[in-house]
Parts: C-alpha cells; structure tokens; sequence
C-alpha cells in the first residue's frame, strides 16, 4: 500500500545504473535531475498541480509492466529507474508525434516560435517528418475581448490553464469540456470570456506551453501611432517591466534594465518616455489620504487597494458586496493617463487630443482597463494601447536593436521621476509598504527611522503585519494571488476581519509575476524579479512617494492636493458589480 | 453433465425481483445474518479463500482489496457498487440488478458490516433508467423489513444504499472516474497513487466492487470460501455470468464455472448452440471491446482467468461476442476503434489521439489504400497507447487490434491488395456502410 510520505526519511534508487538518495515522496523527474537527467516534460509545471496526462515524461522501472510518468509517480527504496530504453524512447517519441499531429504545422506564423516548449520538444526528439496523418481543425480564434486570445488549434490539451485558472485563481472561466477528439479548454457554454468570470489576469497565458493563450496584440495600433507625424506619441512603464524586459532578450533574471529599456524606448520613436511610478507616487498621495480619511471619519474598513485590475474585475464579479471597501483611486496606469491629458497637455501646450498615450504593463487586464467606459474623465481616453512586455520586446526585436549593449537612458520631466517607494509597486507587499512610509509621517507628523517594512515582503499568498500610528495600532494584510483574495473576501462577509488596510494584487507574486511579463517555467523566477526591484528601491535617493519633488510639484501647480475637487475628478472611479 | 450452473444467478427470472419475502424464502439475507457472528477479518478469510476475482473485468483478488481497506483507519469509508456495466457485448449485470437486486444489496451490506461504513453508493449506468427505478423499489422494501437501513436486524450496524448515475460515458466504469462522477466532477480518471482505497469516494477510504462480486458475497459468507471455490478451478474461485451475442445461436446470459472450455460455452446447446444460421465461427472477442480475440483454434481453452492469459486470452467483463465468417475482421475493428474514439476521456494523448490515428490507419486498409509500412505504424500506436496510457481505457483500446494483427495478419494483406477475403470491403454500396 502507498502511504504518506515522510521526508526525513531517505530512499535510495537507481536511475539508468547510477545510484541516489533522495527524500521519501520525492518525484522520480526530480530524482533524475540530481543525477543529471532531464526528464521531458510538457503537462508538468512547477507551480501547478500534477496532471499527468500529456505522457511525455515516461519511464519504465524494472518489474513494472507498464511505464509510468516521472512528474506524478514517487520514488521507492530500491527501485531501478531507466530513461533511456528503447521502449522509452520510442513510446515518447510516439506520445510526442500524437501530439504534433493534431498541432498546426505554422510555427513560423506563431508568436510563441523559439519559446515554445513543444517545438523545443520535437526538436529534442530529432523529430524531422509526420508520421502520423494531420488532423486538420480549423477552429475559430477566440478573441472577443480586450486582453486574451485563445487559438483552440494550437492547444495541446495539457490543461495547464485549467489548472492555474481554477486551484490558483479560483476564478473557474475555463474547464476541460467533452471528451475524446472533442475534448478541448472552453468557457462554459462556449461563452465569449467577456461573458464569464474571466478576471483578464492572464495567468493561463504564463502557463500555456505553447502559442494557444497570447495577449491581444496591439503592437500594430502603437506603430501606426509613432508614424503619424500629428500625434505626440508619450509611453509609460510600469516598474515590474523593468526587471523582466531583459529576459526576452538573454539576459539574466530579475537583472536591471531600466536604463537600457529607456534608451529602447526612444529609439522606437516615443516622443517622450515616462515612467509608471511618478503616477504609482500621486496613488500613494491619494490612496495614503483616502485612508487617513476613512480612519479619522468612521468611513468603510478595511480599506482595499485597486492598482490591480486583475483584482479589481474579481471584486466586482464575484464580491461586489465588498466594492465599498476598495479605494475609488484609480490605478497608476490610469492617474498617468489622465494627467498625461490634462497636466501634461496643459504644461506642454499640446491638446490632448494629439497626445497619444501608450502603457508597457506586465500585465493583460491593463488592456481591459485602458478600454472601461469610466476611465476618460478628462474627456479624454486615458490610456490609448496597452502592450505587454512581452508586445514591447517583440517590437524592439523588430528594429533590430542590439537590446544588451544599448546605452542606459533617462525619463523624461515632468512624469519621469520616482520614488524606490513607487518602483516596489510591481511586487507583493510594494504598495503596502510606499503606504506605510508616506502615511505613517502623514499621520504622526516625525520622520521614520526605518523605511523598510520587512514583514509585508516575501512570496507568502497571505501576509499581516501591525504598525503602531503614533499610538494607534493598525492591522494590515497583503495579499497575492486570486486563490488569497477570495480568503480574506469571505473573512471580510463574515465579518472576522480587523484590519484596516489591505493591499490584494490579482497575480501570484505581484505585477512581476503577472500575465504579460516573459513566459519562462524556471523556479524562482518571481524571487528574482523581486530581488531586482528593492534592489532598485534600495539604491534610490528618495524612497517616500510624498518626497518626489515631481510630486510635489504637481500638486502646486495642478491638483492642489490629495483628495481635492480635481484629483476626485481625475484620479478617482467608480466600481460596479458586474455578472460572470 | 450439464455445463451451466444456477449459483449466483440462481434467482434469476424465478422470484418477484423486489420481493424481501421471496428473496428470504429462497435463501436470502442468510449471508448477512451469518455475517453478523462473524468478525470483519473472518468474513475477508473466506472471500480470500474463495478466490474471487474482481468480476468487472480487471480481476483484482477481491480478498486482498477487502484486506488492504481494512488496514485502513480513517473513517468514514465507503462501500461503491460499479453498476455503469458499459462494455459492448455485456449484459450480465443488468440481469442481477433487475432479477435478483436484493443479493446485490446483501452483498453490499455485508461488505458495510465488514469495514463498520454506514453508506453504500450504486452507479448504475445512465442507460438502464428501468433497472434504476426497480433497484430503488428493492431497497426500500430491504429498509421497511430491516435488511437495511438504521438498525439492521435489531442490531447496531446502519447501512444506506444511495443509487447514483452517470450520463452514459463508458469511462465512468474505471473506478476513480466513477467516484468522481458521483462526486459531480467530470467522469475522468484521477491519478493513482493514492488508491481508491486510501482516497476514493470524497477522499475517504472506499471499496468499489462490480455487481457480480458483490452478488457473490452471500453465497461465500453463508456457505464458506472453500464451497465456492470448490465450483471453479483452483485459482478461479467459482462461477462466472457470461454474456454470449453476435452470431452465437442462443445469445443471453448465462453462468458456468470456470473451467468449461470455450468450445463448451459456444457450441453446447444448453449454452451458445453454435453459430447462427449454421455459419462457420470466424473469431469470438472477449471481456468486452477492451479484450482480446480469439480465433477456433484456441476452442479448448478452459475458461479460467489463468488458462486464458497464457492463450493470450482473457475472462474480462464476461462478454463472448461471436463472429462468423461473414465478418471482415477490419471492418470489425473499425467499429471498435469508433467506439474508443467516441469513449475516450480525452485526457491523455495516447488514448485521445491514438484511437483515431487507429482509425485512419484502419479506414485506409478498408480503402484499399495501406500500405506495409502502415503495419509499423499500427504497432508503434498499439505500443504507446498500451504502455503509455493514463487509464485501463486507453491502455487495453487496443488489444482487439493486436490480437488481430497476430491471427488475420493474410486479412491485412489481402486488403493492401484491394481483397477482402469476407467480401465485405471493396463493394458497391448504396449508401452507409
């Protein structure tokens, strides 16, 4: 009989003849990586439940009849793994070819070519001809919506999107429907994902293995917008993009490429290029003051912050009872778009309706934002296309740019300058701690001893930490990750929770982990990225959003401060309860 | 002698089915009232004396299935009756569950006293409606005369039986995907280990048996394991409801002990009575659509678990469909194939890609455009799906194929050769097949 494993306890096997030890519970893939075999892989992802069902990662072990997959099954004392058998390698190859032949045969058309994990696969394999006949389906793309297409052709069926969808997010928009050669990913009834409980966070996107789940391009919409002489063509970057970018391009992760990504920027064409973060320091003003206001007049607590739209679509689907406790701020991709319109055109003269704004996110609910009805409160739309980062390195491959050896380059004034409180944004944990660092001296009035916040970082799906406001004692928690979200949504209805803030970011990790950044399925990734950005908030000179003298600025000439008549106008929304 | 036995069918067609008085009056609930003086390991000793095999077509020992649930403590467990008897070609439990349901539910019962479960569910499959409605008339006259419910005959032990069904798909009857099925998940297999015993129905520890097995477990408790052994071979314990169809002359349901000879199944005229219309037996394929085919060289086969896997042969489900010489083995194959496609969860890439690829490759021969190095590419497919599929669906597809690959290999040629030596394929049809 199996039973539960127990770690401490050690087994020894032997994989192809060579002898190791390894943990009791220990996956056989993960025991041959110690001594040096890959295993392939193609249903499997680390940060997903076990399937098994694509059976690419067979093996045989001696006495056992028929093969078993090394991502689901254990290790057991004594047991004589072998990879490399005839009957391995044919039976892989064989599972491997069954796939390829229901997958299109277009990789040169296909946006995930050369970062595929079935195209590295088939050439792994010395893969060179069909064997079997091609099953033609043609199958319409499903892309009515804002953010996400899906190409039903292209899926392989590992259901990987399935998995992060529903024991991840716990949104649920798209399951495994009928069976056999019908058997597919779908929303329930076949509806348009506008129409379902999609959040548009994109996660299915990180996870797929292959060129079935993509963002809506809209690389086309920016070109043409940089190659019409009237419009003044201004960009925004939001700060996990900035240690993410380089991966596209070989570079090591979570490695640092602001200055690079700027110098790319203007080579583009980009009249001026702006940073994400002075807009993430007007949150911090804002959102910070909304707080103190709800604390000092007995308003809705906790508070919630609404930089994440992935979050913010999932509170108004699936809690719209909480939306009074999430704060009316707008997120920063949306403050830069109004006062790009309104401040920006005024400062420069030029009218807002030649200035075309255009956002870099590490993230594809941004898309959907951009497109709310509610968000022109200028009269203006305030964000004219949203790329991801993964849109913005293909487009810099196009003009052929030499990415690693480009000089580093500046923000432009007047919306390029930030705080390292507004370049943590893009983590879990970033906009509780800029919070904290600005509306603790709002509050108290002293100056803080120590800006950092070390009990609101980390990778933790559910965080909390207290913090003594000059005698008054808060609670606040952080979470990631939809799954976390929806814990603390029930604590909430319950009435069981008493803090008074708590920042929620719709992707596991934070924006650096979100649905548009580069597609890699190495571990530790995100703890990379993150490492990159306090790194970044480490080094800055200033480190407290209502220290940017940008920030300062704009409020004595513009928006005369926090909360005033015209921030409501322009920096704040309105939530609705929508269907799913 | 007569070849035929009326043991675990013994009921059948003589009793009012749903009648408690009936069913007592020939027998009934003695194996539970025996059951109840003995202790659970005394009553697992029989089953495992008795060697019962698993009668839903795997023939895992019962005895050791009942064993290793027992070692289990977690509580609650559950007691599941596979009833979703989806293979082609057999009827056999439908036969119990409509004639003799009360021996069902005391087989189900015992098994409750034996692991202290105080819930047994039945899955019957989608399309027997009838057989549902009547079970559950069988149960609730077992409840008003205290064979079931709270307090069964006076004493502490309460057992429920709850009747579930699934929409109809044939893989609801592997084990996990039944369970999720009853859980309201998509009938899909789940990944093993944990074993359904340690993790089965609502992740608690559950036994699952078919209805055969279960139909069997009176008869071992009141009479004893070395009994019903005593009706079968030496290491096929007791008898087995077989389903013949196709072109045998009678077709039905019919119980042997193991042990007669396929001959004996097939042309004995208290069974089979041969082949219809006084044709000649081309091939019989048994245990359902996943076992293999045999051809009548192989007639003097014992029908015991044992000398019909060293035939290459196997028990299965119970099925013997017959065919006669007017049969095309590739057309045959055809629609078994069709079956598995339409069957297949999906879930896995060798059984949802293969079964068609089978197809095309099978659809070419019966074309008359294969060629030999489509012989390599069908054994290369039956190799992958046998060795790499998630479940027994997928793993056992194509074993039919294979096994005809081996006899009617000349069929295969002939057909890469425009010849269809039934002189099915190749033929002006006015429309279908």
């Amino acid at each position: 009989m199996h039973h539960i494993a127990n770690p401490n306890n050690k087994v020894t096997v032997t994989i192809d003849g060579i002898p190791v030890t390894v943990p009791e519970g220990t996956l056989i893939m993960d025991a041959a990586k110690k001594v040096g075999i890959i295993i392939p892989v193609l249903c499997y992802h680390p940060d997903l439940a076990v399937r098994a069902t694509c059976r690419v990662c067979l093996i045989e072990i001696k006495g056992q009849k028929k093969l078993k997959t090394a991502c689901s099954t254990e290790v057991w004392a004594g047991a004589e793994i072998i990879t490399n058998s005839k009957v391995v390698r044919d039976t892989r190859k064989t599972v491997l070819e069954l796939i390829l032949a229901s997958h299109p045969q277009d990789c040169l058309q296909c946006v995930r070519s050369g970062n595929c994990e079935l195209q590295q696969l088939a050439r792994t394999f010395g893969i060179d001809k069909p064997v079997f006949e091609p099953m033609d389906n043609k199958l319409p793309l499903q892309d009515e919506n804002t953010s996400i297409v899906r190409d039903p052709n292209k899926c392989i069926k590992c259901g990987r999107c399935v998995a992060v969808c529903q024991e991840v997010q716990e949104v649920g928009a798209i399951n495994t429907a009928n069976r056999s050669n019908h058997y597919e990913i779908s929303t329930a009834y076949s509806q348009k994902l506008d129409d379902t409980s999609c959040v548009f966070c994109g996660q299915c996107i990180a996870v797929c293995p292959v060129g079935a789940l993509y963002e809506k391009d809209n690389t086309d919409k920016v070109w043409s917008a940089l190659d019409d002489q009237e419009l003044h063509v201004v960009v925004q970057v939001a700060p996990a993009v900035r240690v993410a970018l380089g991966e596209e391009f070989g570079m090591p992760r979570g490695s640092i490429d602001t200055g690079k990504m700027v110098t790319a920027l203007r080579r583009l064409g980009f009249d001026r290029i702006f940073d994400t973060s002075f807009a993430a320091d007007v949150t911090i003003m804002e959102e910070g003051s909304e707080l103190i206001e709800r604390l000092q007049h007995q308003g809705v607590l906790p508070l919630i912050t609404s930089c994440s739209p992935g979050w913010v679509n999932f509170v108004e689907k699936f809690y719209p009872e909480v939306l009074p406790n999430v704060s009316s701020c707008k997120s920063p991709q949306q403050i830069f778009g109004a006062l790009a319109k309104t401040y920006y055109a005024q400062k420069t003269g030029i009218s807002p309706d030649k200035i075309f704004v255009v956002s870099v996110m590490p993230c594809t609910a941004k898309k959907h934002e951009s497109s709310r009805e509610e968000m022109n409160s200028s009269g203006y739309q305030d964000v004219d296309v949203v790329l991801t980062t993964r849109e913005l390195a293909r487009m810099i491959k196009q003009i052929g740019i030499d990415f690693v050896a480009l000089e580093p380059g500046e923000f432009d004034d007047p919306m390029g300058m930030s705080t390292g409180a507004a370049v943590i944004f893009g983590t879990s944990g970033g906009v509780m701690e800029a919070a904290l660092r600005t509306v603790y001296e709002l509050v108290t009035g002293e100056g803080l001893q120590q800006l950092d916040f070390e009990m609101v970082r980390g990778h933790a799906g559910i965080k909390e930490a207290e913090i003594d406001l000059a005698g008054t004692k808060i609670k606040v928690a952080i979470v990631n990750g939809l799954k976390n979200a929806r814990i603390l949504m029930e604590k909430i209805k319950a009435g069981q929770c008493d803090y008074t803030f708590i920042e929620i970011m719709g992707c596991p990790g934070g924006c650096i982990g979100g649905g548009g950044q580069p597609i890699t399925t190495a571990t530790g990734v995100k703890g990379e990225r993150m490492a990159g950005l306090y790194q970044i908030d480490r080094g800055s000179d200033i480190r407290q959003s209502h220290k940017n003298p940008a920030v300062i600025r704009i409020y004595e000439e513009f928006l005369n401060k926090p909360l005033s008549h015209k921030s409501h106008k322009l920096l704040h929304t309105r939530y609705f309860p929508r269907k799913k | 002698m007569s070849k035929i036995v009326q043991f675990v069918s013994q009921n059948c067609g003589k009793i009012t089915p749903d009648s408690v008085e009936d069913y007592i009056e020939n027998g009934g609930f003695e194996g539970l009232k025996k059951a109840f003086t003995l202790k659970p390991t005394e009553i697992i000793a029989e089953v495992k004396t008795a060697k019962l095999l698993g009668r839903g077509g795997a023939a895992y020992p019962a005895g050791a299935k009942w064993e290793q649930l027992l070692e289990i403590p977690e509580f609650p467990k559950y007691i599941v009756c596979n009833a979703d008897e989806g293979e082609p070609g057999t009827f056999k439990d439908k036969l119990l569950l409509s004639q003799d349901p009360l021996r069902v539910i005391e087989g189900m019962t015992i098994a409750g006293y034996v692991f202290n479960s105080n819930d047994g569910y039945i899955y019957i499959r989608g399309e027997y409606a009838a057989v549902q409605k009547s079970f559950q008339k069988a149960i609730d006259h077992a409840v008003q005369q205290g064979y079931l419910g709270t307090h069964i005959l006076g004493t502490d032990f309460s057992f429920r039986i709850h009747i579930k069904t699934g929409a109809g798909a044939y893989v609801c009857g592997e084990n996990s995907a039944l369970l999720n099925s009853i859980e309201g998940k998509a009938g899909r297999p789940r990944i093993k280990p944990p074993h359904l015993a340690e993790v089965g129905l609502f992740s608690k520890p559950t036994l699952v048996n078919n209805v055969e097995s279960f139909a069997a477990i009176p008869i071992i408790t009141q009479l004893g394991g070395e009994k019903y052994l005593s009706y079968g071979t030496s290491d096929s314990g007791g008898t087995k409801l077989i389903c013949l169809s196709g072109h045998a002359a009678k077709r039905g349901v019919y119980e042997v002990p193991f042990g007669v000879t396929l001959r004996d199944i097939i042309y004995d005229p208290e069974i089979g009575g041969g082949i219809r219309d006084g044709k000649k037996l081309k091939f019989f394929h048994l245990g359902g659509q996943s076992g293999p085919c045999g051809i009548p060289e192989q007639l003097d086969t014992p029908y015991c678990y044992k000398k019909l896997r060293a035939a290459g042969l196997a028990v299965g489900s119970g099925a013997v469909v017959i065919m006669d010489e007017s049969i095309c083995v590739i057309d045959y194959l055809k629609s078994v194939t069709e079956f598995f496609i339409h069957e297949s969860c999906g879930k896995c890439t060798p059984c949802r890609e293969g079964n068609q690829q089978l197809y095309n490759i099978l659809c070419k021969f019966a074309d008359g455009h294969a060629v030999h190095e489509d012989f390599k590419i069908m054994k290369r497919l039956v190799d992958a799906m046998t060795n790499a599929s998630f479940c027994g669906l997928g793993q056992s597809a194509a074993v039919a194929l294979s096994t005809c690959l081996t006899y009617f290999k000349d069929e295969f040629e002939a057909h890469i050769n425009k010849k269809c030596p039934a002189g099915y394929c190749f033929q002006e049809r006015e429309s279908g097949k």
